[in-house]
């Protein structure tokens, strides 16, 4: 399997009024054309490392690593007019709620061709057309219709649709899925975790799926890692989870309430500040 | 809006009745008999109560009849409509350099937050804001039209070029454009440039203040990133995205600008000898002509209700939001 993304000894620093603030802390891992998880409290820098990969961490924002590779690209040589060419082309990011990452004044069909036309050599024409096939695509019928609608004519759930193929119109090769069932109902988050599987498999892409959610990584993703603090502190095959090792993943495995057995008090998740400095 | 203009008028019509001056003496004059005093003041219903009063008021003035000028001796109306397109026509070209230059300004501003351009914009806007605009128009005069010469002087127009075109819209420059007439035009111009830049700056120092403060916001919704990680140029990110998002608010700054040029005239058309409705109230004012300047009051008023209607009827052609509640 070939390597879509290295990430080796990754730092994150954001510059404040009380010194700097480490958000990722030497952060190792790669990604093939395979579904990888990321699980972590709030403020555990999984959001971070995905930015840090598109280049988005803020103006401010200071990104240092040992390796830092797209492909054969080098993230961290690249400048910003080269991070231009790669978003939404090679990499691109599905955020939490389209109620605030679509642009109310413009209506969904042509925010999606706006990233067509962004990155592939074709007309207006062109570039309807194939945002109304990839409205197909996140399987919404009446596309036509629904190309001229504005983001808050539509549901939740076709609005996440709608990113999604936003996001993937111009054919990334890596998909960084920041959260993108947590603002949605139960019901419809599993159909829209569908979606995304399907096209991701189709198209033979890699995904990082960021979540807090370990249930719901555990069961979509190929492999897992688990950030605390800025640290991975655990990373495995989704199907070994129950054999993790940290005490922090274990802390985690223990609090998920299952069904038939009723437990009055869910255990409390301890921390161990030595997590934090690397142990 | 049918009750701000009611409130308008009751405070119009207040204001008539406390200050100290009286309608039937200034018609009688102070050596006519008590007699005659008490006939002229039955006749203009100055006995009545005073709701009574205001209801007549109200009446004439649904009528357009806001009484006649003492100094003119013609009727209010006439006066202010003959007047009215001369400070239209100041305030239009004051409001169009004020939107076309303060939106990239405050624009421009929020897009270099804490580097120069922000700090440049910042003080532009202080020294607009804190300089008294009659202040500014005498500098004004001084350096451009005496010292330099580039601009003409106070006034609307030379005296030679005085009625060489026909009355169309009642703006100079537009009507002397109608008639092809382009040396009537470079005058009305000239004349016209100097106090509409300096009308024109202040409202783009309120302007650029408004649109730096609304971009700031925009720039930090989570839309914003979704159209960089998009791979958008910054360019379409700042100017259309969220600058899109913008004209909905700055609809309403824009048109109350737009009010506040029309009553801020009043001082820049005395410095410029501008013969507009705020000389017309200048001069009804000290010359203690009441129905004058009640009247003027009432039209700027009346300026501010339609301002704000023309932006709620513009809000759903940036805002698609706002267009299913019509």
């Amino acid at each position: 399997m070939s390597t879509l993304l290295t990430v080796r000894n990754l730092w994150v620093t954001h510059p404040g009024d009380q010194g700097d603030f480490v958000a990722v802390r030497n952060v190792s891992f790669s990604l093939g054309r395979e579904r990888l998880g990321i699980v972590g409290e709030s403020g555990s820098g999984k959001s971070t490392t995905g930015r840090a990969i598109m280049g988005l961490v803020g103006a401010l924002g200071r990104v240092q690593a040992e390796e830092l590779r797209l492909g054969e690209t080098d993230l961290l040589a690249l400048s910003e007019r080269g991070f231009r060419k790669l978003r939404g082309r090679r990499v691109a990011m599905v955020l939490q709620d389209p109620k605030y990452a679509l642009n109310p004044v413009m209506s969904i069909g042509h925010q999606i061709a706006e990233t067509h036309r962004a990155h592939m050599r074709a007309g207006s024409r062109a570039a309807r057309l194939a945002a109304l096939k990839m409205l197909e695509a996140v399987r919404i019928r009446d596309p036509e219709r629904v190309y001229g609608l504005y983001p808050h004519q539509v549901s939740g759930g076709m609005g996440q649709r709608a990113m999604i193929a936003m996001m993937l119109i111009a054919e990334p090769e890596l998909l960084i899925a920041d959260e993108p069932t947590s603002a949605l109902d139960a019901t419809i988050q599993t159909q829209v975790l569908a979606i995304l599987d399907e096209l991701v498999r189709v198209r033979g892409m890699g995904l990082m799926l960021i979540s807090h959610n370990l249930h719901l990584v555990s069961a979509f993703c190929d492999r897992v890692l688990v950030m605390y603090a800025g640290r991975v502190v655990e990373a495995c095959d989704s199907g070994r989870l129950h054999q993790a090792q940290h005490p922090y993943t274990r802390g985690l495995l223990a609090a998920l309430p299952e069904l038939g057995h009723r437990r009055d008090i869910l255990p409390q998740l301890q921390r161990d500040p030595a997590w934090a400095a690397g142990a | 809006m049918v009750l701000t203009f009611l409130g308008l008028t009751v405070v119009t019509f207040f204001i008539g009745r406390v200050i100290p001056i009286d309608p039937a003496l200034a018609i009688v004059g102070s050596k006519a008999s008590n007699e005659t005093y008490e006939r002229v003041r039955a006749e203009i219903g100055l006995d009545l109560p005073l709701p009574v009063q205001y209801w007549r008021y109200l009446a004439k003035v649904l009528h357009g009849d806001f009484g006649t000028s003492v100094i003119t001796s013609q009727p209010v109306l006439t006066d202010m409509l003959s007047v009215f397109p001369a400070t239209l026509e100041l305030a239009l070209l004051a409001l169009l350099i004020g939107a076309v230059g303060g939106v990239p300004l405050g624009v421009v501003a929020a897009t270099h937050r804490g580097r120069w351009p922000d700090h440049l914009t910042r003080l532009l806007s202080l020294f607009g804001y804190s300089m008294p605009v009659f202040w500014l128009g005498l500098v004004g005069l001084l350096l451009f039209y005496a010292k330099l010469g580039w601009v003409e002087g106070p006034g609307r127009i030379d005296v030679g070029y005085e009625d060489m075109v026909p009355t169309v819209t009642g703006l100079l420059t537009v009507d002397a454009l109608l008639d092809g007439d382009y040396d009537v035009f470079r005058n009305a111009l000239s004349h016209l440039v100097l106090p509409a830049s300096i009308l024109g700056y202040l409202s783009l120092a309120y302007v650029a203040r408004m649109t730096r403060g609304f971009m700031l916001g925009q720039l930090r919704q989570e839309y914003v990133l979704a159209a960089k990680a998009k791979g958008l140029s910054q360019w379409r990110v700042v100017w259309v995205h969220a600058l899109g998002n913008v004209w909905v608010q700055l609809i309403t700054v824009i048109a109350l600008t737009f009010g506040s040029l029309l009553e801020g005239a009043v001082l820049t058309e005395t410095v410029f000898s501008w013969p507009g409705l705020g000389l017309y109230m200048k001069n009804s004012l000290f010359n203690a002509d009441l129905n004058a300047v009640l009247g003027g009051t009432v039209m700027v008023g009346v300026a501010y209700i339609l301002l704000n209607l023309i932006s709620d009827l513009l809000y759903p052609l940036v805002d698609p939001r706002a267009r299913e509640r019509t």
